[in-house]
């Protein structure tokens, strides 16, 4: 399936770029502090947890008592990522985060793995489908979905630094590496790719589709397609919005997540808010029972494929 | 010259006088726990707590965490008489654009943490606590609780990491007053037996009067009761205790004295002051 295009070679999974800054971190500063759910090893946190026993906790799985205890540590000056997958750090833990890290501005760095749908047929109750809705309304958090080991990367070193809560989310499949001349930082969107047909503004794990899909639809139908990495879902990259907006492109979102209270209402909110009418479409997985499969499959099932989304983009354009 | 029990003895009727004072001004408070968790705050930091203004960004200092965040009005009282902030401040309590709001909040000098949705202090308290050992900081983390929150499971989860970790420079108080805004503790959802439960836990338990300014100064001199363990102190208390109509009264959770009320509070509060004086 991959032809020439503009990615280079399949890396590592973000997972494992996050374990592997957290320990270069971790050598120089006894500051960084991780909280783990018996999580060290779905977050690959095994030999971070050999090399700095001192600088890990296990809660045992106890999701709400990770978040608060989190929080206890970071008032102190720790540099705190509390690390659970994201479908139960974000639902059970919600009041912990809502009120001891975000409303406290207590800055822990929480750390959603296995994300989206990542945990395919375990289920719905594995699913973050809802994360982005629910912390998208929560005042004093920064919402980041890395596409790439790089935005991965530099978001962890970035949070670090931080002193503000952060909420970060990734999956466990290896991830292509993307090519822009936008270095990462929160809030400003990355272009992977440009074009003046149409812009693909997806997040996280569905950037890559996206980028394939603009690179079909250049093959296949000579379109020039903008791709972006809208890495941060709060605070959204506006200026850019407007940007791409003011040419008069038509816009597709693309997110692994409900299309009720994402990326996309998040982008059409500003959009229809600024006057700044475009043909839109919100790609994601739909409000219903999802369906069951690996990652990919739901992916497939749902359009959130470069096939899937490049007739999408056909439709949108009338094409 | 007054003996340190005969100065908070007086401190704890001023107290319980303020507190009526702004709730009765703002028009609303959690009245009888405020009454009833008073006595344990006016010892923590009149005599326990290395707590002050001045070391107030010290890492070091002593850390109080209060999780039943709605008796902020003892708390804000006793802030306001250790040098925190001018007490007048809490003329604005609970009105439009005030930092000073119905629970507890880092905008006001002297607050640890935002509290108030229930079953967060004492993971905070812990993750304080762990904070200290890792870096063998000398200070210690007190903890308030409402026996009413207790149910909310996040404590249990909390407190099997306290005594995970072996929190000995972790003190937690239950303020055990018997009454939750629906009615009776044990009827609503009991929790008894607390000490047995947390005992099993792995803490170690006493058992004070709440009301016994010297039980609970000697008590609190004695944390950690158990070298490797968190401590557990079970207050016992009264809600609305010192205001004798409002005693052991369900409709002063959150109940607001109209002015005759008010003004038969302040007479018996007056004549408390005066017993201590003579």
């Amino acid at each position: 399936m991959l032809e020439t295009i503009s990615v280079l070679t399949e890396t590592k999974a973000n997972l494992d770029v996050f374990s592997e800054t957290l320990q270069q971190l971790a050598a120089t500063d006894k500051d960084i502090v991780v909280v783990t759910s018996d999580s060290r090893g779905s977050g690959k946190l095994v030999p971070f947890g050999l090399k700095f026993p001192q600088q890990i906790v296990e809660v045992g799985i106890a999701e709400q008592n990770l978040v608060g205890v989190a929080a206890g540590l970071a008032s102190t000056g720790k540099k705190v990522f509390a690390v659970s997958p994201a479908c139960f750090l974000t639902a059970r833990a919600l009041e912990q985060i809502k009120n001891d890290v975000a409303y406290s501005d207590n800055p822990v760095n929480l750390i959603g793995i296995s994300a989206g749908v990542s945990y395919g047929a375990l289920g719905s109750t594995h699913h973050s489908l809802h994360d982005f809705a629910v912390l998208r309304a929560i005042h004093n958090l920064i919402v980041v979905a890395p596409a790439d080991n790089y935005e991965t990367e530099e978001a962890i070193r970035q949070a670090a630094l931080l002193e503000q809560p952060v909420y970060l989310r990734f999956g466990k499949k290896p991830m292509p590496l993307l090519e822009s001349s936008t270095p990462f930082e929160f809030g400003k969107g990355r272009i992977i790719r440009e074009g003046k047909d149409l812009a693909i503004i997806a997040t996280g794990e569905t950037v890559y589709p996206a980028l394939q899909a603009a690179e079909k639809l250049e093959r296949e139908h000579q379109l020039k397609v903008t791709v972006v990495s809208m890495h941060t879902i709060k605070p959204l990259d506006t200026s850019l919005l407007n940007e791409i907006a003011g040419s008069g492109m038509p816009i597709i979102t693309v997110e692994e997540h409900s299309v009720n209270g994402g990326l996309g209402e998040a982008c059409a909110s500003f959009l229809l808010q600024n006057q700044k009418q475009v043909p839109f479409k919100i790609m994601g997985i739909p409000d219903e029972y999802t369906v069951t499969g690996s990652q990919a499959e739901i992916f497939s099932h749902y359009g959130l494929t470069d096939r899937g989304i490049s007739e999408a983009t056909l439709s949108l354009l009338n094409l | 010259m007054m003996t340190d029990i005969q100065v908070l003895k007086r401190k704890s009727v001023e107290y319980r006088q303020k507190i009526l004072k702004y709730i009765v001004n703002a028009k609303a408070g959690h009245t009888g726990g405020s009454l009833s968790c008073i006595d344990i705050l006016n010892v923590l930091y009149n005599h326990t707590l290395q707590v002050s203004p001045d070391t107030f960004q010290s890492p070091d200092r002593d850390r109080y965490i209060q999780s039943k965040g709605h008796t902020v009005e003892a708390l804000f009282v006793v802030l306001a008489d250790q040098g925190f902030f001018p007490e007048s401040d809490l003329e604005t309590l609970c009105q439009y654009q005030s930092h000073y709001i119905g629970h507890p909040t880092r905008k006001v000098a002297g607050v640890e943490q935002n509290t108030g949705g229930l079953g967060h202090g004492l993971s905070l308290s812990v993750g304080t606590a762990l904070a200290a050992k890792m870096d063998e900081k000398a200070y210690r983390v007190f903890t308030l609780l409402g026996d009413g929150e207790l149910p909310e499971g996040s404590n249990w989860e909390a407190a099997l990491s306290a005594a995970h970790y072996k929190l000995d420079n972790l003190c937690a108080i239950i303020d055990k007053n018997s009454l939750q805004i629906s009615g009776s503790t044990s009827d609503v959802m009991n929790t008894d037996p607390l000490d047995k439960k947390f005992e099993a836990f792995g803490w170690e338990v006493r058992h004070v009067d709440g009301h016994d300014l010297e039980q609970l100064k000697n008590t609190f001199d004695q944390v950690p009761f158990q070298s490797g363990k968190p401590s557990l102190v079970i207050a016992h208390t009264v809600k609305g205790k010192g205001v004798s109509y409002m005693e052991n009264q369900l409709k002063w959770h959150h109940g607001v004295p109209d002015q005759e009320q008010y003004s038969n509070a302040v007479e018996e509060l007056k004549l408390a002051l005066e017993a201590l004086s003579a």
